[in-house]
């Protein structure tokens, strides 16, 4: 899509009109003067000569500077003071530590499962980077896993979704994830298999791309058939940097660029996954996840909690985690309570891996100012990829956590639902998001994949080998800039990765 | 960078009415920073000397398997902790330090990956970290993030370069003290109760060996200690005169100095290493957690702490580094902050003394974080305020001598690419 820089600037002002309409507005955190301030540094660049103002530092202050290596993704916020870093250190210890079966000779230690697909959070979250697919048929599926769901059929089911009551239908006995261990004496529910077929792809030079599209099923089921409409749908583990200055970008900005029915008729949507949100009681604007599927990082982390260890905390008390009323074995094993009512992790625990989620530092970037770089951050725009991928917003001067006000940050994403076609597709909806629709993932750090994780692969699952497969993959809205990436010359493909591999 | 002229401190120190007047000419920057640095070469070139002689003490272990050779080997290591984790204040303000630093010191470790551990209290299984009990010492071959791994000879870019922070998991620590110190104590099964780890010396008798794979286990323990020493000599280069670290200590100016002991003593020492342990009360949450000698290592960060601000250092031969010094930069600033702080600096160090007394008359650290050991945890506790009140005093230090607030949007930020919206 060849979209001029005025017709994204109209794309903005237009947004933002058709959203004041529907009674949205302006962000209350700024005098009028810092609001001009705001919408000036945020305006998309018309020039790719020389770097922008601030762009060396995608998470302003907080922005960590120190060596690139295996830990860049690992470190705190650059302007935590003290008392916070402390609060940091605390988080990342419960974040790295194992929890074992109830009961056992450290109460404070056990709770895990009884089904769950990790015994503590590092373990998948490897080096608070991506996780990646089994690198070998038949391996264990460390740090990806399924979500599963069936269709809304009833009119009770379709209602609580429609009035966000919940955002899936639990498949009836595996419930809304495949936990592929248990604690023993329980067996697990299986295990994710994924084959992949090659899908050539030819550029406008003829060069020759194979992306692999992969199929999913589950094997050795535990526990019966599933239904036959489940829907499965494959998550790797996003990377964890700057999620608490997404959640500090102010909810009017997010909806400034959101156009749900495409009333400016450029064949991008933006649409908010608006989901019910258990802190407050009523509907927030959902932000983490695959599909924005959690309005915070704490409702994400409550639920990792609950889903994913089988730990309960205050928000999240379940103690069985995702066991399901047709595993009753399941449901009769000891929890981790310690005391009646009390969590498997009470109080400060969610506090403080919140605190550490919000705070993994994004680093600063390297060759910002090269002129390859530059000429590839050009292409990346004049392709369209900046429409979904926008580059820049200022945190709101209420966020939460006082290292995070006020930062001009460089996500490269509008946090809102995209239909990304079918070559992408789950088929499995999600609150307001349906089958096709994906959230834009932020892009900043992505460079560094290989640096921290060893691999690069990316998308939701991990398909893509490389950036240039991950870009092929995209459909849908995004059809138009893939396709003007396969028009690009060598030269201009290798800057637009260049560019990314800056971030 | 900030440069105070001498002239200009005593003016400020005039103004604000200060009564007393430093008895020494107020240090330059630049000369505090070169104290500073001469102090981290001497730190890291006593944490050579004592690493050589460790690994000297397990060349006689491997040689002569007895109780005498790991008793000596075991003292070895003690006393190698003491100069390395004095240098442990140099982490935080220093990024060429902290990239180094997970390479010798990494905790906690699933020490299941190197040796033989009890299933019973270890656990048999984890099911994501599959390298949890791979236990490279029995097995030649290892299957690595689906590559399969020859181990058949243990060598230091093996346990460096493969196994450290194997599939992406950080507990897979394979070098640095803490590989060493359960090499030489094994796993401490006693839980919150006494006793520290108790490995048999003939887990090294090739000729009557215990627990299986001795001559394995050796090419292991020395191929650690072998790294350990090279590791350190690579800190010392970039220590000297030029070196990488001792130029980003001048970058980094007084700031960066304020921030390693900051930050140390606050989110590492009272954090992650103490507070933690409190909550969980966990035997596994020490830092030594197979010799059982987490107090009095320490002792040895909140000395550390303690030698950059006052610019001093006693060697292991018993000399001194000393010189020009923070402490007397900040008291030419106001003379009271630098009182006071010098006296919770040394208000901690004789609570870990005490901290240590009790580790070695009483109780160790991991009974000490026991569930309802109210004594022992409250004896942590006091630890922890200490700690804290030392980084208060720093904070007004930072916040005296203006560093908290480095960068500002300017007006040609490609002049300041550091520069910050705000």
């Amino acid at each position: 899509m060849h979209k001029t820089l005025t017709a994204l600037l109209a794309l903005v002002i237009s947004a933002g009109l058709a959203f004041a309409q529907d009674g949205g507005g302006v962000r209350s955190d700024l005098t009028p003067k810092d609001l001009e301030r705001v919408r000036a540094v945020t305006a998309p660049t018309q020039d790719f000569s020389r770097p922008e103002r601030f762009e060396l530092l995608p998470a302003g202050a907080a922005t960590t500077k120190k060596l690139v290596n295996r830990d860049s993704f690992s470190l705190p916020s650059a302007n935590l003071s003290f008392e916070q870093q402390e609060r940091f250190n605390l988080g990342n210890g419960f974040f790295t530590k194992l929890w074992v079966s109830a009961p056992s000779s450290t109460k404070a230690s056990d709770g895990l499962g009884p089904l769950f697909n990790s015994r503590g959070c590092q373990n998948c979250h490897l080096k608070d980077g991506r996780g990646h697919p089994p690198f070998n048929p038949g391996e264990s599926s460390e740090s990806m896993f399924l979500r599963l769901s069936v269709p809304a059929t009833t009119a009770a089911q379709k209602s609580a979704i429609a009035n966000h009551e919940t955002d899936v239908i639990a498949e009836l006995t595996y419930g809304t994830q495949l936990q592929e261990s248990a604690v023993p004496g329980l067996r697990g529910e299986g295990h994710m298999r994924v084959t992949y077929e090659d899908v050539p792809v030819t550029f406008g030079d003829e060069t020759v791309v194979t992306l692999r599209k992969p199929t999913y099923s589950v094997a050795d089921l535990g526990y019966g058939p599933m239904a036959p409409d489940v829907m499965l749908s494959p998550r790797v583990t996003p990377q964890m940097i700057g999620l608490g200055l997404l959640e500090a970008v102010p909810v009017e900005d997010i909806l400034a660029n959101a156009d749900p029915e495409d009333r400016d008729g450029d064949g991008v949507s933006g649409k908010p996954n608006w989901v019910h949100d258990p802190v407050s009681g009523k509907v927030a604007l959902g932000r983490f996840g695959w599909k924005a599927g959690a309005p915070s990082i704490r409702v994400q982390a409550a639920h990792a909690f609950a889903g994913d260890l089988g730990i309960s905390t205050p928000l999240v008390n379940q103690s069985f985690g995702d066991c399901t009323a047709n595993q009753q074995q399941c449901l009769s094993m000891p929890t981790g309570d310690n005391a009646p009512g009390e969590s498997e992790a009470p109080d400060p625990i969610l506090d403080l891996v919140t605190f550490y989620s919000q705070n993994l530092g994004v680093p600063q970037r390297r060759g910002f100012d090269d002129p390859k770089v530059l000429a590839g951050k050009q292409a990346f725009y004049e392709a369209g990829c900046a429409t979904c991928h926008v580059p820049k917003f200022v945190t709101s001067r209420k966020a939460e956590v006082d290292a995070l006000r006020f930062q001009l940050i460089w996500p490269y994403s509008d946090l809102l639902l995209h239909d990304m076609g079918d070559g992408l597709a789950d088929l499995r909806p999600e609150g307001d998001a349906d089958g096709y629709e994906w959230r834009t993932p932020p892009l900043w750090g992505i460079g560094l994949t290989e640096t921290i994780s060893g691999h690069t692969l990316f998308l939701h699952d991990g398909r893509a080998r490389n950036l240039t497969e991950a870009v092929l993959w995209h459909g849908g809205e995004a059809q138009k800039a893939r396709d003007a990436f396969t028009r690009m010359t060598k030269t201009e493909r290798d800057a637009l990765i260049a560019f990314l591999e800056s971030l | 960078m900030h440069t105070y002229r001498k002239g200009a401190l005593w003016a400020l120190g005039l103004a604000a009415g200060l009564m007393v007047l430093p008895a020494v000419a107020a240090p330059t920057e630049a000369e505090v920073i070169k104290t500073y640095g001469d102090i981290a070469l001497a730190g890291y070139e006593d944490s050579l000397t004592t690493a050589k002689a460790l690994d000297g003490a397990i060349d006689a272990l491997i040689a002569r398997p007895n109780e005498d050779t790991l008793k000596a080997a075991r003292e070895a290591y003690k006393a190698a902790r003491v100069p390395y984790q004095q240098t442990e204040a140099y982490r935080f303000g220093n990024a060429v330090v902290d990239d180094w630093e997970g390479r010798v010191n990494a905790w906690p470790l699933d020490e299941g990956l190197i040796d033989y551990v009890d299933a019973g209290i270890y656990g048999a299984e984890n099911d994501e970290n599959a390298l949890y009990t791979a236990n490279v010492i029995a097995n030649p071959k290892l299957l690595i993030a689906g590559e399969e791994v020859d181990a058949s000879t243990i060598t230091p870019d093996l346990i460096a370069n493969k196994l450290q922070e194997a599939g992406g998991i950080e507990a897979n620590v394979a070098t640095g003290y803490h590989a060493i110190e359960f090499l030489l104590w094994g796993q401490d099964l006693n839980g919150t109760g006494p006793g520290a780890g108790n490995r048999p010396a003939t887990d090294y008798d090739t000729a009557n060996c215990t627990n299986g794979n001795c001559d394995r286990r050796a090419q292991y323990l020395k191929a650690a200690s072998t790294l350990l020493v090279s590791d350190i000599e690579e800190m010392i280069g970039n220590w000297q005169d030029g070196g990488a670290a001792r130029k980003a200590a001048e970058e980094g100016g007084l700031a960066a100095i304020l921030t390693g002991m900051g930050s140390l003593s606050y989110g590492e020492l009272a954090g992650q290493r103490m507070k933690l342990g409190l909550l969980l009360h966990d035997p596994e949450e020490e830092h030594e957690c197979f010799s059982d000698t987490t107090a009095a290592v320490y002792l040895y960060d909140v000395e550390g702490i303690r030698n950059v601000y006052l610019g001093a250092y006693k060697r292991i031969d018993g000399s001194e580094v000393k010189g020009a010094s923070l402490s007397e930069y900040v008291a030419a600033t106001d003379a009271a902050a630098d009182s006071e702080l010098r006296g919770l600096l040394n208000a901690s160090v004789k609570t870990f003394e005490g901290l240590k007394e009790r580790s070695e008359t009483v109780e160790a650290f991991d009974q000490m974080i026991g569930e309802g050991n109210e004594a022992g945890n409250a004896a942590v506790q006091g630890g922890i305020d200490a700690l804290i009140a030392q980084t208060r005093a720093i904070e007004r230090v930072v916040a005296l001598l203006k560093l908290d607030n480095v960068t500002i949007e300017d007006s040609d930020s490609l002049s300041n690419p550091d520069a910050v919206f705000q």
